[in-house]
């Protein structure tokens, strides 16, 4: 493993040597497109300029889409025939993230390579062109709670960086993107640190078997009243990876159209919705209850750790100021009520 | 014996007559409504030091300092020279002589809703609106209201105004981050115009029924519609409240730039020097225009303007109101009994 010290013009030019081979992903800030007037909105996407970079703020969505667009086309039809669409650009994918979401990506490699006896190739044909470039959390943002999670660690990246004010540490475990950094800066020990401590405590629940009482538990009536179902906490999150698929005919056609997978989330109105308009959970409070249990209960139980991550977007995005982690914890202190 | 006062003089320098003999009350203007703990501390201090204390919260967000003996008058204007300072000055107000108070008073206070720098419905930071128009348009002696709202809700009441502007966004939309929720399409039909409606799982933005309240950017949850960062507003003239036609503001602008509503209401003086009836103690501007015609008003105000590519004109304008003088509507006790 190589460690350099580089400056910011050097780091410049090998995001330029490297956006020659590579497609470049990560946080971007998108100035005065925020939810708000005069604020900024902080998504994930293809970054064309080194300054579009954001590292310094957590973004409002995660990096998830460059393996999962928010909408795909998976196969266009006529009545006779139809086609999965080609992977345009063939070129790799340099995806800047946080250890949280690297963490994040080992779950939607379950979901969508996993789970069940075959592997989703929409996802597989992007997941394997991606190498992850590593941005050091120096410390926690608001309401991030991976060291909970155990997901504030990770050796699974190609090269680490560290964003300090005038330099920047990088050290590279992939000895394939050597040869973009060893013309540039000084060699270093620089090893990349892990965020050890959060400002938010959660205590996640030991039980193996959830009771069944939970099931039907008042303490998720509140969340009927709360929760306004606008689905921000599915869409911000790393790890949702329900989509619900729509067949579209192309205007003027009788017969050729396409059919996509698009987002869908356990808190939005509709999801998984019957023929007969039969719905699972009608209340918000059933969908909390759903979505909580799923990130941290029994995807455990099929794959052995936790599908929540800690990453904290939940909170961060929630217009009505509702708090997964502190939903954990609520759970886990009606647990022990119960048991005792 | 009372006091020999240029009364015309004096309310021109924002003291008002009042009902109490040799007693005024003092004007401040407040553009934007919007003052710190220490400048409304400097006006408690004129209402305690020469007035008696009482302070009145006018209805274009200024404050009203009555009961001030007008012997007081001069030291009044020394003490409001730090704050002329702070809310005039530093926003662009020149004056010939410092220390003299108010130089007009007929250009009234530029009043404001919160806007953006708390609201998450403003489309625009208003007050830093209003301070700039401030700067642009105080003093003046032509009686004009202006206020800046936020978004379409209009909580500063705009539409009773002379010009009553608006902040718009204009709604941008990311085809490929849309999820297909619906969020924005409910949104806008129940609280707006129905502006937007689904098809193939997709938005279809209405642009004539699009009022450019933001709703939509507010509901989405991928970010799919964001704002235009380029700011826009409509822009509304010639409302009023008074004795003879109470009437609401109509659009005279669509999809305007600030810089385009700043011209407009600037070009908008000399029209009034134009076509003022001299004979009148004063005479309303929407007065002026319902004589002049609304042709002659837009022509006159838009010469030289540099219009912005989405800007939209009012072709005719007719003001919803009533004539004062219609009291055949009204019926005594007698008529409802049948």
């Amino acid at each position: 493993m190589n460690s350099y010290s580089l400056t910011r013009s050097n780091f410049k030019d090998i995001f330029d040597r490297l956006s020659a081979e590579y497609r470049l992903f990560g946080p971007k800030r998108l100035a005065g497109r925020g939810r708000f007037s005069d604020t900024d909105l902080i998504t994930c996407d293809f970054l064309a300029d080194i300054d579009e970079l954001e590292f310094e703020e957590k973004s409002f969505m995660s990096p998830k889409s460059v393996v999962f667009p928010a909408d795909e086309t998976t196969f266009v039809f006529n009545e006779e025939e139809f086609k999965e669409p080609l992977m345009r650009d063939q070129r790799e994918i340099i995806v800047f993230l946080r250890p949280c979401d690297i963490n994040g990506f080992a779950r939607l490699d379950k979901i969508f390579l996993e789970n069940g006896d075959r592997v989703d190739p929409y996802y597989q044909r992007r997941r394997q062109k991606i190498h992850f470039f590593m941005i050091e959390c120096s410390s926690s943002f608001e309401n991030c709670f991976c060291v909970a999670m155990q997901s504030n660690h990770t050796d699974n990246y190609a090269v680490a960086l560290r964003f300090d004010k005038e330099s920047i540490e990088i050290q590279i475990r992939n000895d394939h993107f050597n040869r973009f950094f060893e013309s540039f800066g000084t060699k270093s020990a620089f090893t990349p640190e892990f965020v050890k401590e959060d400002a938010v405590k959660v205590e996640l629940p030991d039980n193996d078997e959830m009771p069944a009482e939970i099931f039907n538990h008042q303490m998720w009536s509140e969340y009927d009243q709360r929760c306004i179902a606008c689905g921000r906490c599915n869409t911000s999150c790393v790890t949702c990876t329900c989509f619900s698929t729509v067949d579209i005919f192309y205007p003027d056609s009788r017969t050729c159209g396409e059919r996509r997978r698009v987002w869908d989330g356990c808190h939005l109105d509709g999801f998984t919705e019957m023929a007969g308009g039969h719905s699972f959970r009608k209340n918000k409070g059933d969908r909390m209850r759903f979505k909580t249990l799923h990130k941290i209960y029994d995807f455990r139980k099929r794959f052995g750790f936790d599908m929540c991550v800690g990453c904290g977007r939940c909170d961060d995005v929630c217009p009505e100021y509702i708090s997964f982690s502190s939903c954990i914890n609520k759970l886990g202190s009606t647990l022990k009520g119960e048991k005792a | 014996m009372s006091a020999d006062l240029n009364r015309k003089k004096v309310t021109k320098n924002a003291f008002r007559i009042t009902k109490r003999r040799n007693h005024t009350a003092l004007r401040v203007r407040v553009p934007g409504g919007h003052i710190t703990a220490e400048q409304i501390a400097m006006i408690a201090d004129i209402a305690r030091r020469f007035g008696d204390g009482n302070m009145h919260i006018t209805t274009r967000q200024g404050f009203e300092i009555p009961n001030i003996p007008f012997e007081k008058m001069a030291e009044v204007n020394a003490a409001l020279n730090p704050l002329i300072e702070e809310l005039q000055v530093a926003n662009g107000v020149s004056f010939a002589a410092s220390n003299s108070g108010y130089p007009a008073a007929g250009m009234r206070n530029i009043s404001a809703c919160i806007g953006n720098r708390v609201c998450p419905f403003a489309n625009t930071d208003t007050t830093a609106f209003a301070q700039k128009l401030e700067g642009q348009l105080f003093p003046h002696d032509f009686h004009v209201k202006i206020a800046v709202t936020g978004c379409p809700n209009d909580c500063i009441k705009a539409h009773m105004q002379d010009f009553g502007i608006i902040a718009i966004c204009e709604p941008q939309y990311d085809y490929d981050a849309c999820i297909g929720c619906e969020a924005c399409e409910k949104v806008c039909k129940r609280k707006v115009t129905g502006a937007l409606s689904m098809k193939n799982g997709k938005v279809i933005r209405d642009a004539r029924r699009c009022i450019g309240c933001g709703e939509c950017v507010l509901a989405c949850p991928t970010g799919a519609w964001t704002r235009n960062p380029q700011k826009f507003y409509r822009l509304l003239i010639m409302g009023r409240t008074g004795k003879r036609n109470p009437r609401i503001a109509m659009p005279f602008l669509n999809w305007v730039t600030e810089e385009v509503v700043i011209q407009v209401i600037r070009n908008t003086i000399p029209y009034i020097d134009r076509y003022i009836l001299r004979c009148l103690p004063k005479e309303h501007i929407g007065y002026i225009v319902d004589r002049t015609g609304y042709d002659v008003y837009r022509r006159e105000v838009l010469e030289n303007v540099k219009l912005n590519p989405e800007a939209k004109i009012a072709r005719t304008m007719q003001w919803p109101g009533y004539d004062t003088l219609n009291d055949a509507n009204m019926r005594s006790a007698d008529y409802w009994k049948g």
